[in-house]
């Protein structure tokens, strides 16, 4: 059978054919439906006549194989393949919802907007490095949002599973990719660094930034091979206004060394959401390409560098946890704080590209006054934050690995396992307080973030008299 | 239907029921038995006793070069501690247990998988398939989807690639690996009774016919009674010292 010329209505398996809704290069796409199937189902037909490029075949495979293990909400669900020989086909879940193709193509957006599309999909790369994957071609049309707004990648023919052999690897011996979003470090054949993920959602926020392309789409390998000691022209080069933030953020991801850019994509996900705490560098504000003798410096590192070995995602992503520290700064609880900060030192000490995040909860209401309890509130928002900052200043860490919030919620616990799961916190450390009557009626607040949050949490105890 | 495929027992009963019971405890219902059931370990007989009524029931078994040496001739491609072990061994073995060894065959096919000991290229000169030149020899030889091979103690999976080459790739254990069927693999199953790479728990590979993967094992296992035996047996102390380092 002809699979990728089918007519609506045929039936391949038990699958019923529908429209053809994509016809590209290296596969056709159908709508399918199944008896009893619960949600919309494409199916996937790779191309695989004489004289298609020998990608389809091995993209095929790759994606058979990956795609069968993934889980989440970020990847299509997987339903089915067939055969290789007689009937080569994936079905999987259907997403109906915008590519974020489409939103590019409306390029310039505001920075907001572009952070906001972005942060989602910082979230669902940190989902897929989470499950030993990268996903190696991170563009615009691979990247499709639910009408919740999570985002869902698609197409793994080129991904690489970190327990699996590498497929694409043994096929190519040479950079596969999409030219305007493939890494420097894929472009010298090294395809075992999450970063490289990281470098092409930098490409995409530029090119939602600005309206244009970093290094735009070169077709050779000495065009491909520029961006290995050529920084892109800033941001605000195009667009002057451009947030101070979101040039610092941009130009972090495409940082031409993998070792400078975020450690990971759920930290590119925290700062896409809080802009006010990113902290600006030199990066924020520059106008003009790096100088011309570290251009050449690069050059010159860029024709001698050697492949470096990385670990697997989730070594990798283990070595960058995020840390959340949830504190009551500057209630006279000093034998306590003290011993926060010796267990946050610790953690910190252990892991080199860790973030703590420092956090304290805020109870409204402090008065029925609307006018003087506005003032009030935020006046004590202030002195929370200055307290968390003093606080932490005995960690000695650089700025770029702390981050404060002061959240406001009546309910401690609930506010503070919210933002664990919303920033992809690894760990909460946090104090155990208290023998007060009002606690014992009440319930503790780490007692109940023990018992809820979906991470490591570690309550510290203040040593006894 | 998943296969537990196991080799290289080398006499060693604890590590043989640790991967017998991991194996059924995952599901396994169909077995493998790639050669050198016997020689190193101090337990010949018992092994023999479990293993030759599973192959009665239907599972299957092919010839090592130790099972071979256990029946005859002067064992010159062995080191002399192997040797002596066999020597050994010979001792401990009655008519029935050598008539069982005489079944064995040198190798096995059963739907898209091959079994050998060493290499399907002349299984009787007992190669060791450890680089990517022997294993496309060896898949091309076998002719199979699925090649499955003992000898090599170290735990490996070849696949081919375009024109004819073989890929190497070291399986992380535990992890399920899919096997597509438009390529040929090579599995080199592991020991269960010997380990060379520094780390002592036994190893085998669970074949999920089903679900087409492969996944290798590590398992835990009590060595030091193993290593205890062969001391008492007055076997060479350097095979109980390999089962106390892993190497």
């Amino acid at each position: 059978m002809e699979l990728t010329n089918l007519q609506p209505g045929i039936e391949v398996d038990s699958f019923h054919v529908g429209e053809k809704i994509h016809e590209g290069g290296m596969a056709v796409l159908y709508r399918v439906e199944r008896q009893g199937g619960e949600f919309p189902m494409l199916m996937k037909v790779p191309r695989m006549e004489f004289g298609s490029h020998p990608s389809c075949y091995v993209g095929f495979e790759v994606e058979q194989m990956i795609l069968g293990k993934l889980t989440g909400m970020h990847v299509p669900r997987w339903v089915a393949s067939g055969t290789f020989e007689d009937t080569p086909y994936l079905v999987m879940e259907y997403v109906e919802g915008r590519s974020l193709h489409e939103y590019a193509d409306h390029a310039p957006l505001p920075a907001d907007q572009a952070a906001h599309l972005v942060a989602a999909l910082a979230t669902a790369v940190h989902d897929l490095h989470r499950q030993e994957v990268i996903h190696l071609d991170i563009k615009p049309a691979n990247v499709l949002y639910r009408a919740g707004g999570e985002v869902v990648l698609v197409d793994f023919g080129l991904a690489r599973h970190f327990h699996w052999p590498d497929l694409v690897e043994e096929a190519f011996h040479k950079p596969v990719g999409s030219s305007a979003y493939i890494s420097p470090e894929q472009i010298i054949g090294n395809r075992d660094n999450p970063r490289s993920d990281l470098f092409a959602i930098g490409v995409i926020l530029y090119q939602l930034c600005t309206g244009r392309l970093p290094f735009g789409e070169p077709t050779s390998l000495s065009g491909f091979r520029l961006r290995l000691f050529l920084d892109p022209l800033p941001p605000r080069h195009w667009v002057p206004d451009l947030p101070a933030w979101m040039q610092e953020i941009i130009l972090h991801c495409l940082e031409v060394d993998a070792e400078n850019r975020y450690a990971t994509a759920a930290q590119l996900a925290f700062d896409l959401a809080h802009p006010d705490q990113v902290p600006l560098t030199e990066r924020a504000t520059r106008l003009k390409r790096s100088g011309l003798s570290s251009i050449i410096r690069r050059w010159w590192q860029s024709l001698r560098t050697e492949q470096r070995k990385h670990e697997v995602p989730t070594t990798h992503l283990a070595q960058a946890p995020q840390i959340l520290v949830a504190l009551d700064p500057g209630v006279g609880q000093e034998a306590l704080l003290r011993a926060i900060l010796a267990a946050v030192r610790r953690a910190a000490a252990a892991d080199d590209n860790c973030r703590i995040m420092c956090v304290t909860v805020l109870e409204p209401d402090i008065s029925t006054d609307q006018e003087t309890g506005h003032e009030l509130v935020n006046s004590l928002y202030t002195q929370r934050l200055v307290e968390l900052h003093h606080w932490a200043a005995e960690l000695q860490l650089p700025q770029y690995r702390l981050r404060f919030h002061v959240l406001e919620g009546a309910n401690a616990a609930t506010v503070l396992l919210d933002y664990a799961r919303q920033n992809h916190v690894d760990q909460i450390i946090m104090g155990a307080r208290g023998r007060s009557g009002l606690r014992r009626i009440l319930g503790s607040v780490s007692a109940r973030v023990v018992a809820e949050a979906r991470c490591t949490v570690t309550v510290v105890h203040a040593p006894s008299a | 239907m998943k296969v537990a495929v196991l080799s290289d027992i080398h006499s060693n009963l604890e590590a043989l029921h640790a991967c017998l019971a991991h194996a059924r405890s995952k599901g396994a219902e169909q077995y493998v038995f790639l050669g050198d059931l016997l020689g190193y370990g101090a337990d010949p007989k018992a092994c023999l006793e479990i293993i030759a009524p599973m192959v009665s029931a239907g599972a299957l078994a092919v010839m090592g070069n130790h099972d071979e040496a256990v029946l005859g001739g002067f064992c010159e491609n062995l080191a002399f501690a192997a040797r002596d072990a066999i020597y050994w061994t010979r001792e401990q073995l009655g008519q029935p247990e050598r008539d069982f060894l005489k079944t064995l065959p040198m190798v096995s096919r059963k739907d898209n998988a091959f079994y050998v000991h060493a290499s399907a290229v002349a299984p009787e000169r007992w190669t060791y398939i450890d680089n990517v030149v022997t294993a496309a020899k060896c898949m091309k030889a076998s002719g199979s989807q699925l090649t499955f091979v003992g000898h090599v103690h170290h735990q490996t999976l070849y696949y081919t690639a375009g024109g004819g080459a073989a890929q190497v790739f070291i399986p992380v254990a535990g992890v399920e690996i899919p096997v597509t069927q438009h390529r040929q693999w090579l599995a080199i199953v592991g020991s269960v009774g010997q380990q060379r790479d520094g780390s002592p728990p036994a190893a085998y590979l669970l074949h999920d016919q089903h679900r087409e993967s492969l996944t290798y094992f590590r398992v835990p296992y009590d060595y030091l009674s193993a290593a205890g035996k062969i001391r008492a047996a007055g076997l060479p102390e350097r095979f109980a010292l390999r089962l106390e380092k892993g190497s």
